[in-house]
């Protein structure tokens, strides 16, 4: 019979144990408390990076996106969310037709906030922001164009 | 130290000059209830918020932090809440066991409440066998809960109050024996006594060993007294409801939550009382400087310092451990508490007799 299962090898047991447990929510006590006061708080906010709440859509400084409006989004999107509308034009130089991105509609009411529709994307055009103040009064205002 | 006993006689004298003896002795009784009852409630409300904020400490929480600055007004805002809740009559209830269950619950804790010496001479009911009245007078609340338990004609809080009246009165035993110890060692069962002597040296200190062994005992079975986590069996959220108070509402609940939590601060008076020397200031033989400075913080700052000490250490307690099964209760109570205690009790007897106490 090990000591730690007799009577008094229990109940020195029992107090290291205990103590144990005391030791970690002592700890606790003095850390540094997780609750964020929000809107009191909103300039030292902290949110997480990965934390997705809009969906936007990258432009550079002259206003180009990388889109190149070949709709795997689309097809990736489980609620429908996305629709493209896309134009035909014909380069001059080259004689070639190429599809362009026209109109990109992101309604924000009906996504998960899954990311399938950037992790689909071949150039990286679109991605999650934690913009995460997004309620309005009107559900038309959920949805967003969001090339420029 | 300053002694109030000047201060009560000379309100005595006056009020025994200008009326007859009977009228003054009305009168002072009067007040000294009105005392207690505001004290009461005063600490409550200070017990109830601490509560919420430790509690909130411990799990990395703030607490309320709305209501007032740092949600001090949540505690009234509760209170009103709890008042103006209307208090429901249950269908074939005992209506007069009923009503009558939380002012028992209540009562015993006022009168255990007023035995506290909160200073030198303040302190209301003080007489020789004072350790033993505490004792009596905090252990019939359990017949409040019992009552609670029977009237409300509801399974879950006749399990509730069958539950506590198993726990308490085991409980009860393992803390009479703690006091004991410490009534052995002071050789006096008056409470002013008791916390006189410990003004040369606390008897945690002057007791060693038995005397913290004894405070242990204490602090666990005063936490079964309270009815608190991990002993939370009469009231068991996630099993009972809520226990022998499931079908209160209004401030009928309110008393029970109202002496639950004093019942708390009470174990923690009695341990500081007793334990860690009640008014009496930090005393450390042979360094009369520091003894002097600490003479300077009056008595009252000294107890309740200790008392909220106790309470922290209850609630950190509370909010560490998980709770227990009837059986694993009932089994640490008779299979160790009760025996560690009996022994510690012989070798506190056996110290005091051979003198080996400081």
């Amino acid at each position: 019979m090990k000591f730690k299962d007799t009577y008094f090898g229990g109940i020195f047991g029992a107090i290291s144990s205990l103590l144990t447990g005391m030791g970690v929510t002592l700890r606790e006590f003095f850390t540094r408390k997780v609750t964020e006061q929000y809107p009191e708080n909103r300039k030292e906010l902290h949110i997480s990076e990965r934390h997705r709440a809009l969906l936007v859509m990258p432009h550079d400084e002259n206003g180009n996106n990388k889109c190149i409006a070949c709709g795997l989004c689309r097809q990736a999107c489980p609620n429908g969310t996305i629709s493209i509308t896309t134009r035909t034009v014909t380069d001059e130089e080259t004689g070639k037709s190429k599809k362009v991105l026209d109109t990109y509609m992101y309604d924000l009411g009906a996504c998960m906030f899954c990311q399938l529709c950037v992790n689909s994307c071949p150039k990286g055009a679109i991605e999650f922001t934690n913009e995460f103040e997004n309620a309005v009064f009107d559900r038309k205002k959920l949805i967003m164009k969001l090339n420029r | 130290m300053f002694d109030f006993t000047s201060m009560t006689t000379a309100i005595d004298s006056y009020l025994n000059s200008v009326l007859p003896s009977s009228a003054a002795t009305l009168i002072e009784c009067a007040i000294i209830a009105v005392c207690v009852i505001v004290a009461y409630l005063v600490f409550a409300i200070i017990m109830i918020f601490m509560e919420r904020k430790v509690c909130a400490a411990f799990q990395c929480r703030l607490g309320p932090m709305r209501v007032g600055p740092w949600g001090l007004l949540q505690v009234f805002a509760d209170v009103f809440k709890m008042l103006i809740k209307e208090i429901i009559s249950i269908k074939n209830s005992d209506k007069i066991l009923y009503n009558l269950a939380p002012f028992l619950v209540l009562m015993s804790s006022i009168i255990t409440f007023s035995c506290l010496p909160f200073d030198k001479g303040l302190q209301v009911l003080d007489f020789n066998i004072g350790a033993f009245f505490i004792m009596a007078a905090s252990s019939f609340g359990i017949l409040g809960i019992l009552l609670a338990g029977w009237s409300s004609n509801n399974k879950f809080s006749m399990i509730g109050a069958v539950r506590s009246g198993g726990q308490m009165i085991s409980y009860e035993l393992s803390m009479g024996l703690s006091i004991l110890t410490l009534v052995v060692l002071s050789g006096t069962m008056q409470i002013s006594e008791i916390v006189e002597t410990q003004t040369k040296g606390w008897f945690i200190f002057t007791g060693h060993v038995p005397a913290f062994i004894a405070f242990i005992i204490y602090i666990i079975a005063g936490n079964a007294e309270t009815n608190r986590a991990p002993f939370d069996l009469p009231e068991a959220e996630s099993e009972l409801t809520a226990g022998f108070h499931t079908e209160y509402s209004g401030m009928n609940f309110g008393f029970f939550y109202v002496a639950e939590f004093m019942n708390m601060f009470i174990i923690a008076g009695i341990a500081s009382t007793l334990f860690l020397g009640g008014w009496a200031p930090l005393y450390v033989p042979g360094l009369e400087g520091f003894n002097s400075v600490m003479e300077c913080i009056p008595g009252f700052v000294w107890f309740l310092a200790k008392t909220f000490f106790v309470i922290w250490l209850l609630m950190w307690i509370r909010w560490t451990f998980p709770r227990l099964r009837i059986d694993q209760v009932l089994a640490l109570e008779w299979k160790y508490l009760v025996p560690i205690g009996l022994i510690n009790l012989l070798i506190m007897t056996i110290c005091v007799v051979m003198g080996w106490t400081f």
